[in-house]
């Protein structure tokens, strides 16, 4: 172990961790899943949807924001937890209009994906079917605003990755929605398909035209394995 | 694009030194200017700023008091809180909607007025409140409201936007203009007038080391309610390294039922920057921030007035009271109505001109706070008692209070009693004998603290207002036998969905469902698993929102739940299962659609 390596533990299981690393990329590099939504490996962490949250010391803790430190003791994998990310999804299922049954991510949808590895069966919460608008005015992509969950990895993709800055939040509360720097739609923008902020939506708000349904349903990523399952392997690899 | 339009944002950009974290005051100049932040505007002052348009739009649509369309020249904002309907708030908005011919939300045909509500504007002891064009007019009754239309009409003539921050000679011109001072009781920190600088002077007497270490020793505590030790606070700021260092003053009290800090920057602004100016002495800071909430703008010209005097006097500017190398001054940030801003990494964030959407910690903002530097976020009665500390020496302030609690407070006092106003008390007196104090002796639920405070039952009467046992901000709402519990939980709940900022999911969505949740309570529709499902998700949003705010936004439900079960049990409804909507309800789109009723086969 280095000079910066340091150990702490998640759920009674010693992990190493290098200084610099939060708790959830030390728990990905030594095989412990954290249930995540917003987080995107490639991205600066945003902390927008809170299922990464882990208590440490009795306080809650965005693990992908919080820095792992020497001899932290994080709960990770509690039942309580787990029925607090799994009540966090569900209000992102009624925020929005998400119509699973049909919708071109269905099997590749990290929040669907989500429901199915935390235990959700139907939302016990109302639907608040909110008015959002469709803008399909670029050539090659569409936003469907229904099924954002505000989680900004287009925003930070656009600004940092693209250097395009596309895409903003306005509007506050249950009101926020995501903005375009056009006046005219995404077409008037300088969004292009090739760019970051069109592939990382974790749900089918970002969708490149012409694209879905190539991969059948029942082939699709999560169709064949649990979300996190990727994660857990590493362990599983060391350890059997 | 609108050359005149384009000149004129470019100069308000160029005023403020075409600095983008200047944003807030721009916006507030093209607001005045043209009414509204308009398309072209936000394209002019992206590309003056070098930003995309996108990002204008960001931070202009978060605040309340901003609006990208147009609407009514003179804005009316009624005080929206349960102390103001329980004062006859609602019957106000009706003299306002016959008086003007609109609803209430809308603006009229000849785009003189726009009438809305908004959240609690600092004047709890003199409701029904409202702010006109920025002017704070309290106690308002119908027989008024007609005088002051009249007064906004004959002052309309030439069709120009009234002055924003007001200016007094226009605020004159309106009925109910003059708010009584609400001190009803001083204490040792507020009586026998204050001397301008005493504090200050003592302070600079010595070292910054020694001014920290007087402050630790009096174990003064923020009075903001969270209560963390200044001493401290200043300690870590002024050993953080940084290109500068600042002191900000939390002025953004926006927690409703709250106004002594309208009372000390009202009355005893000197005091105030004393407490700025000897900490910036202390810290190593070259520059103090007033954040002001927007709700206090007609404060905006008297406070400058009292800054300019101190520049005049030698209490601000080069060489401080006469301290050789001590250059400190103050700025005022106006706020725009947004109650999360008083969250201080939020309120870097406006003072930033961004979004107030709060900061992920660590790193504190000791370390980094305004412009990644190092900064002591302290509230403006913190810095009042910092003042006078260091002119009457911290034995004096341990003599007061208890133990863990030394000094005393401020206590904001409203609703059912006699005296409302603010007290000041010292720490370690029970509720009970605040009760006394003001004249209410048949109260039966005090909102302690505020909404993201607790509700109190006549059976916790005689727990101590202290950091050890109730801590509060000063906020004490008081409601008498005949007052509605659940009702009052749902108005705050209502507060805290107009006031969440979005940015996490949890407080987003859960303020609105927990709303609905008491919409059914109060209704008298929710079944004991309803109850369970609220509360549940209550707790949920307590473990896993973000900030202070979504942590604390479902206090209101939860601590009537738990002061007041019989009330919940009592309104409980009989069936095992109601559906959140009723058939009539859900039917209502369809039966105007279609002009019919649903026919209806009788069993």
């Amino acid at each position: 172990m280095g000079a910066r390596s340091f150990t702490f533990i998640v759920d009674g299981i010693e992990i190493e961790a290098v200084e610099g690393q939060t708790i959830l990329q030390a728990c990905d590099a030594s095989g412990i899943y954290i249930p995540r939504l917003c987080y995107h490996p490639d991205l600066a962490p945003s902390g927008t949807c809170r299922v990464c949250t882990c208590r440490s010391n009795g306080r809650s803790v965005a693990a992908c924001l919080t820095p792992a430190s020497r001899g932290m003791v994080i709960e990770n994998d509690t039942p309580l937890l787990t029925a607090d990310r799994r009540a966090l999804i569900e209000l992102l299922f009624v925020e929005g209009n998400h119509p699973c049954p049909y919708c071109e991510a269905s099997g590749d949808c990290e929040l669907q994906a989500l429901g199915y590895r935390l235990g959700m069966v139907a939302p016990t919460q109302p639907y608040q079917w909110p008015d959002r608008k469709i803008d399909a005015t670029h050539p090659d992509i569409y936003l469907d605003r229904d099924r954002c969950i505000l989680c900004s990895r287009c925003i930070e993709a656009s600004r940092m990755e693209d250097g395009k800055t596309v895409f903003a939040f306005e509007g506050r509360g249950i009101a926020m929605r995501l903005n375009v720097d056009a006046e005219g739609g995404l077409g008037d923008t300088q969004m292009a398909a090739v760019d970051k902020a069109a592939r990382i939506c974790p749900v089918a708000c970002i969708v490149i035209k012409r694209g879905s349904y190539k991969v059948p349903n029942g082939e699709r990523r999560f169709d064949k394995a649990v979300i996190g399952s990727d994660i857990e392997a590493k362990r599983a690899g060391q350890k059997l | 694009m609108n050359r005149d339009l384009e000149a004129a944002v470019d100069h308000i950009v160029q005023a403020f030194g075409s600095d983008r974290t200047r944003l807030m005051d721009m916006v507030i100049a093209v607001q005045q200017r043209f009414g509204h932040i308009g398309d072209e505007a936000v394209q002019t002052l992206a590309m003056a700023l070098g930003v995309h348009a996108v990002e204008i739009e960001e931070m202009v649509s978060f605040y309340a008091f901003f609006d990208r369309a147009p609407r009514g020249r003179n804005r009316i904002r009624l005080s929206k809180t349960p102390i103001s309907f329980m004062k006859g708030a609602k019957e106000v908005a009706q003299a306002f909607e016959q008086a003007l011919g609109v609803k209430i939300g809308e603006t009229t045909a000849d785009g003189l007025f726009t009438l809305q509500w908004t959240s609690d504007i600092g004047l709890a002891d003199q409701e029904p409140a409202a702010l006109v064009n920025g002017v704070a007019l309290s106690e308002l009754a119908p027989a008024d409201i007609p005088l002051i239309v009249a007064a906004l009409r004959q002052a309309d003539v030439s069709g120009a936007l009234p002055a924003y921050p007001p200016h007094a000679p226009d605020a004159e011109k309106l009925a109910k203009s003059v708010i009584r001072s609400s001190l009803v009781q001083s204490g040792p920190l507020l009586s026998g007038s204050p001397v301008r600088a005493a504090g200050l002077r003592a302070a600079l007497a010595l070292t910054p080391d020694a001014v920290i270490e007087q402050i630790t020793q009096s174990k003064l505590r923020g009075r903001g309610g969270a209560g963390f030790p200044t001493g401290m606070k200043w300690r870590l700021t002024r050993k953080a390294s940084g290109i500068e260092h600042y002191i900000a003053c939390n002025a953004d009290e926006g927690e409703p039922g709250t106004f002594k800090d309208r009372l000390l920057l009202l009355e005893f602004p000197d005091l105030v920057f004393d407490g700025m100016t000897l900490a910036g002495y202390a810290l190593g800071a070259r520059q103090g921030l007033l954040y002001l909430r927007g709700e206090y703008a007609s404060m905006w010209d008297a406070l400058q007035r009292v800054l300019e005097e101190r520049r005049k006097d030698g209490l601000l500017g080069a060489n401080v009271g006469g301290k050789a190398s001590f250059d400190f001054d103050i700025r005022i940030q106006l706020g725009a109505g947004a109650y999360i801003c008083g969250e201080e990494s939020s309120l870097l964030e406006s003072l930033e001109g961004k979004r107030g959407s709060p900061r992920d910690r660590p790193p504190f903002p000791t370390e980094r706070g305004y412009l990644g530097q190092p900064t002591a976020i302290d509230n403006v009665e913190t810095l009042v008692c910092a003042a006078r500390i260091m002119e009457k020496g911290a034995a004096w302030f341990t003599g007061l209070g208890t133990k863990e609690s030394s000094g005393t407070k401020l206590m904001c006092v409203s609703g059912d009693c006699a005296r409302p106003g603010v007290y000041e008390t010292p720490f370690g007196i029970t509720i009970h004998e605040l009760l006394d104090l003001v004249g209410a002796p048949d109260a039966q639920y005090v909102q302690f603290s505020g909404p993201s405070g607790q509700a109190v039952a006549p059976k916790d009467f005689g727990r101590r207002i202290a950091y050890e046992d109730l801590s509060t901000g000063g906020s004490t709402m008081i409601f008498g036998p005949e007052r509605d519990v659940l009702e009052i939980a749902l108005q705050f709940a209502d507060f805290f969905v107009d006031e969440s900022c979005g940015w996490c999911a949890p407080c987003r969505i859960g303020t609105t469902l927990l709303k609905q949740g008491m919409e059914k309570v109060v209704a008298g529709r929710a079944t004991l698993s309803d109850l369970a499902s609220t509360e549940a998700l209550a707790n949920t949003v307590v473990r896993m929102s973000r900030c202070g705010l979504g942590q604390t936004a479902p206090n209101p439900i939860l601590t009537t739940m738990s002061s007041f079960p019989e009330l919940y049990e009592a309104r409980l409804a009989a069936a095992s299962f109601e559906p959140l909507v009723t058939l009539v309800d859900a039917l209502r789109e369809a039966v105007k659609v279609q002009g019919r009723e649903p026919v209806t086969v009788d069993a």
